[in-house]
């Protein structure tokens, strides 16, 4: 068939598939679909495509099809999820699944910060000399007028109007540190290992010397109701990065870039619950654990109620979708 | 051979193709995205400034929104473009020509930071020129592309040359090739066209205007 023939032939449906690609694009509903008898047409435009390419029309006919066939392959084939309902879903059981499924990564993520915190913490009380090792006299002197107990309010100091600053600083800082905690990842773990442990010894030190300080109701009161959110939100966060690079050291039966592709799918999902509860710990931090009047009983009782209320979450949340 | 064409394979049993844009254009397109987001940024500073405090914590909320979601939130608004890319005809798309998933976007753009390590984008510049898709680190690792937002070129009729039969078949590559040259044609001058068709060795049979017998080829396949 020449191409005059073929062009008068199928010209007017060429035509008629630009006009619904743009109607569709405009509604995007499926009913709309289904009424303008899509699929069909979709499937006519690729034949199309196929036959001018192998019949060797003219570049410019084969590039005008290409274009009408890609344009309704995205159509086609993009994604046409309801953002809200899987966002609820993610949370109401999707999330703690994922947390359940890489436990490894995390459980190695979470030793990573919580191992020199804690040890810190412990070596602090009897061995105040050495946290010169770890933190300059500027910041001793920092962290000592914050949290001392001849302030009356706790904390980076505060006002009404400024609980919203600290909430933008926080999240600006705090939800940062995860993000690059995770991307750097990407060098086979090493980055997120680093920011891990870096974070787990610089908490560890403030707060071991601040408890040896004995300074612990404005201390301990003020990080109590946050610290769930905020520490395994960096935790997540560490072992998302750490699975990236996994993925790279240890490919299995995949070829380097294939097992990251597929790594970094289940990693953004963890990064995605990471960056929320990072997101969370900054608004308890900025209006809650920022108020001095609260008794220091209530903090800590507020404090490890979220840290149960989490562990049930990551425990039993979402166990029905397991088995799919 | 090289080439920036991608060829993506369909469940149809097509292949579709996709212009892929190098790292240049890119680096248009990022600079302009900076600046929108520079301006905003200013523009944003100079209402909030009043607000004191609250001002402060709200500039410091859309900052860290401009600097890691602008991106993502265009990718998946814009049909796979921000700003900077739509005005350089470029957008985002899967490996597999499908419209960029959320997931993929917001992997891409938090890998930013490493493809800026250790400084000014190196480690993307390099990871773009030694993959075979002009892929940051952030797009092999997403799964995504960066290609041409192609428009219909109305390269218009072929020159108005009688037909003549080729001296014998040509295979579908070599047709191909004919009428390529012959859309082309009005961007040469007559000099240049001929050297370029001479090269068709004994198809023009050193004629003395090889570019007309190019044609006139062209025209009998176009028929």
């Amino acid at each position: 068939m020449s191409q005059k023939t073929f062009e008068k032939g199928h010209g007017s449906a060429w035509q008629d598939f630009d006009q619904r690609l743009k109607q569709l694009r405009r509604k995007g509903e499926e009913r709309e679909e289904a009424a303008l008898d899509w699929p069909r047409r979709y499937r006519q435009m690729t034949h199309d495509l196929a036959l001018s390419q192998s019949r060797a029309y003219s570049p410019e006919l084969v590039d005008r099809l290409n274009l009408l066939a890609l344009r309704g392959h995205q159509r086609f084939y993009g994604s046409r999820g309801n953002l809200l309902a899987s966002v609820v879903e993610f949370i109401g059981g999707g999330f703690p699944a994922l947390v359940r499924r890489e436990s490894l990564v995390i459980w190695i993520a979470a030793a990573l910060l919580f191992i020199p915190m804690i040890g810190l913490i412990a070596l602090l009380q009897h061995f105040p000399e050495f946290v010169h090792y770890l933190l300059s006299p500027d910041q001793l002197r920092e962290f000592e007028a914050m949290y001392s107990p001849a302030n009356r309010a706790l904390g980076p100091r505060h006002t009404a109007d400024s609980q919203t600053m600290m909430f933008g600083y926080y999240i600006w800082n705090n939800v940062r540190i995860d993000f690059q905690c995770f991307a750097t990842g990407l060098f086979f773990g090493l980055g997120s290992i680093f920011f891990l442990l870096f974070n787990g010894i610089q908490l560890g030190a403030v707060s071991g010397y601040l408890t040896q300080q004995g300074y612990i109701q404005t201390f301990w009161g003020f990080v109590a109701g946050h610290s769930s959110w905020e520490l395994l939100g960096a935790t997540i966060s560490g072992a998302a990065g750490l699975k990236l690079g996994w993925a790279l050291i240890a490919p299995g039966q995949l070829t380097r870039l294939a097992a990251l592709k597929e790594s970094a799918k289940v990693s953004v999902r963890l990064l995605y619950g990471a960056a929320g509860m990072t997101t969370c710990a900054a608004f308890v931090e900025a209006y809650w654990s920022s108020i001095g009047a609260t008794p220091f009983a209530l903090k800590v009782g507020l404090g490890l109620t979220f840290w149960a209320l989490f562990l049930c979450y990551f425990m039993f949340a979402g166990r029905g979708r397991d088995a799919h | 051979m090289l080439d920036t064409l991608r060829h993506v394979p369909t469940p149809e049993g097509i292949e579709l193709s996709l212009r892929l844009a190098g790292p240049v254009p890119r680096a248009y397109a990022f600079v302009v995205d900076l600046a929108i987001r520079f301006g905003i940024l200013l523009a944003l500073v100079q209402v909030l400034a009043f607000a004191g405090r609250t001002g402060f914590g709200l500039i410091a909320i859309v900052y860290f929104l401009l600097e890691w979601f602008y991106p993502v939130i265009f990718e998946l608004a814009w049909s796979g473009a921000t700003p900077g890319k739509r005005a350089f005809n470029l957008m985002v798309v899967n490996d597999n020509g499908t419209p960029v998933t959320i997931g993929a976007s917001v992997t891409r753009n938090l890998l930013r930071a490493v493809d800026f390590l250790p400084a000014f984008w190196a480690f993307g510049l390099i990871s773009m020129l030694f993959s075979r898709d002009f892929k940051r680190l952030g797009d092999l690792a997403a799964g995504t592309v960066v290609v041409y937002r192609d428009k219909v070129r109305n390269r218009g009729a072929l020159p108005d040359v009688p037909p003549r039969a080729p001296a014998y078949p040509l295979s579908l590559a070599e047709r191909r090739a004919v009428l390529n040259f012959a859309e082309r044609h009005a961007l040469l001058t007559e000099e240049r066209a001929d050297e370029v068709a001479a090269h068709a060795g004994p198809l023009v049979d050193k004629s003395p205007a090889p570019a007309r017998v190019i044609l006139g080829i062209a025209n009998f396949h176009n028929r």
